[in-house]
């Protein structure tokens, strides 16, 4: 199944790291990655792919919102299709 | 697929823009329910929601948290609970008592259906049940009533309009304490319609299905900022930017609706394209308006602008979804809309012109505060003109005044949370108690006959 997982907030050392770490130990594999820098704010955005995850899915997103919290970062974790309904026809 | 932009721009709506979806409430048949006495009615309809319902708190939560969008409220609404009771009408607080327990117990803000539909003739059991509504608001918590007192097929039972001048009056009397927020769960409507998902006049059409998930979204906030991005565009093209969002808004209801009705084990009943405000800044109507070039919302144009706006959203809606229905389209409630409390503050809107929006929005005279010695018979008039409104065009209109006992103009209430707060509005000091209380119906509006 594909989600997404995206990350906003003021840009520091690490961040593509710790999400991409957490992401590998709860076996979510990472299918696309975009991320830009505008002045010292930090958005990335990921496609991934949460079929093997050992969890429920909303665990998996508060486990990513909580390393939020910890790193000073906006962390969501959202079923593909809610952007999938919004912006196309 | 979709882009980056795209996902950020979703993101942006959420923790920025207010976007959310307002209600998910669960519609649902209490008609199986009716039992040879009034006690065992309340706990069969008791034991029916709390079946029913139990999932509904876990399941919009998790909704809420696996697609990333707030869902603020969980509700239900029920058949109108006056048919319940029809061989028992004095006893009708038994029911409400049972499903304000159930409410609470279900974790649900509010359920609505303390309600009947007497728009060609009121039956005497109805009669019976409409005196219990002071009592029912003022001794429940989370239970809203709402009475249909006239439409485009059948006219406007003046008899009931007189009456549910007194009950409002009564109703705040009974509730002075907390500055007469029972009225504040209570509408009177024109043209009710049967799946409505927002509070206070959701009710449970006769005409429904057994269970059903109907969902409210909302998103003023978002349409604004979305405004704000082409200050000179005509009227044109700013209708066009109103309409994109409105679609991309809908669709994600949408997409909530169908998920919750297949978890909940419901059909998926309609989307409402309501735009409805809360009283938090950025989360408001008025504010579209006043982007879209008023200099305060209340002004000449308001009218105009607020039509284009509500068609807007109902093109862009329709357009998202497959089944729609409720309200839809744009809410002006004055107590839970920031801008519309400035505005009454100010001094720079009036009922009168409150009025004149009615007819081109999708509800009527919504959260305002009157003063507490408003004669009933004014409060019956004010509901008069906006079921007129409603039956000559055909549309839904409702009258939720609040007359705040003991406050003049000039004062001010305050309900809280979702129900906000607002200044007490003039009223027209004229008296129309001769006209109300020649009881009677206004006669079906000629173009309702369409057999």
């Amino acid at each position: 199944m594909s989600a997404v997982v995206t990350v906003t907030g003021t840009d520091r050392k690490g961040v593509i790291a710790e999400v991409s770490g957490f992401l590998f130990r709860h076996n979510v594999n990472i299918e696309d990655v975009s991320q830009t820098i505008l002045g010292d704010q930090f958005a990335m955005v990921m496609m991934v792919d949460v079929s093997g995850i050992g969890t429920e899915f909303s665990a998996l997103a508060k486990g990513l919102d909580e390393l939020g919290k910890e790193i000073g970062m906006n962390i969501r974790l959202q079923h593909g299709e809610i952007f999938d309904a919004m912006h196309n026809v | 697929m979709f882009n980056t932009n795209q996902v950020l721009e979703t993101v942006e709506m959420v923790e920025k823009e207010h976007l959310d979806i307002r209600t998910v409430t669960l519609g649902l048949s209490l008609l199986s329910c009716v039992r040879e006495s009034a006690r065992k009615t309340a706990q069969a309809v008791y034991d029916r929601v709390m079946q029913k319902g139990k999932d509904l708190v876990p399941t919009a939560e998790a909704l809420s948290r696996e697609y990333g969008i707030p869902i603020v409220n969980k509700r239900i609404s029920v058949t109108p609970v006056s048919v319940l009771t029809a061989a028992f009408p004095e006893e009708s607080p038994l029911v409400a008592y049972a499903l304000d327990r159930a409410a609470k117990e279900l974790g649900v803000d509010f359920l609505g259906g303390y309600s009947a539909l007497v728009h060609k003739g009121t039956a005497d059991y109805e009669n019976i049940f409409l005196g219990t509504i002071p009592e029912v608001l003022s001794s429940t918590e989370r239970i809203c009533a709402s009475v249909n007192v006239g439409s485009s097929r059948s006219g406007i039972n003046i008899d009931a309009v007189r009456r549910m001048g007194e009950i409002v009056l009564e109703t705040a009397k009974r509730t002075a304490e907390r500055d007469g927020v029972g009225c504040a769960k209570l509408v009177v409507f024109c043209n009710a319609v049967e799946d409505n998902p927002f509070m206070a006049g959701a009710f449970h059409g006769i005409g429904e299905g057994d269970t059903v998930v109907n969902v409210g979204v909302s998103g003023p906030g978002v349409v604004h900022h979305a405004l704000s991005f082409v200050p000179e565009a005509d009227l044109t093209d700013a209708a066009e930017v109103i309409k994109r969002t409105a679609f991309k808004i809908t669709r994600a209801g949408q997409l909530i609706a169908r998920e919750a009705a297949t978890r909940l084990g419901a059909k998926f009943g309609i989307v409402d394209l309501s735009l409805a405000p809360t009283p938090t800044r950025g989360d408001s109507v008025a504010r579209i308006l006043e982007e879209l070039g008023l200099s305060t919302v209340g002004c000449h144009g308001t009218t105009a602008a607020l039509a284009m706006l509500n068609d807007a959203v109902k093109k862009g809606g329709v357009m998202a979804s497959s089944r729609v229905g409720g309200l839809s389209g744009a809410f002006i409630p004055v107590s839970e809309d920031i801008g519309m409390i400035e505005a009454a503050e100010a001094g720079n809107i009036s009922i009168e012109k409150l009025e004149a929006m009615t007819c081109v929005c999708s509800v009527g005279l919504d959260m305002i505060a009157i003063p507490g010695d408003t004669p009933a018979s004014t409060i019956a008039a004010m509901i008069a003109d906006e079921a007129a409104i409603g039956m000559i065009n055909s549309k839904t209109t409702a009258v939720r005044v609040i007359p705040a006992p003991g406050k003049k103009v000039g004062d001010s209430v305050s309900f809280g949370g979702l129900l906000g707060h607002a200044p007490v509005m003039p009223v027209h000091p004229g008296d129309a108690s001769k006209f109300i209380g020649r009881g009677g119906l206004i006669p079906a509006p000629i173009h309702s006959f369409k057999n």
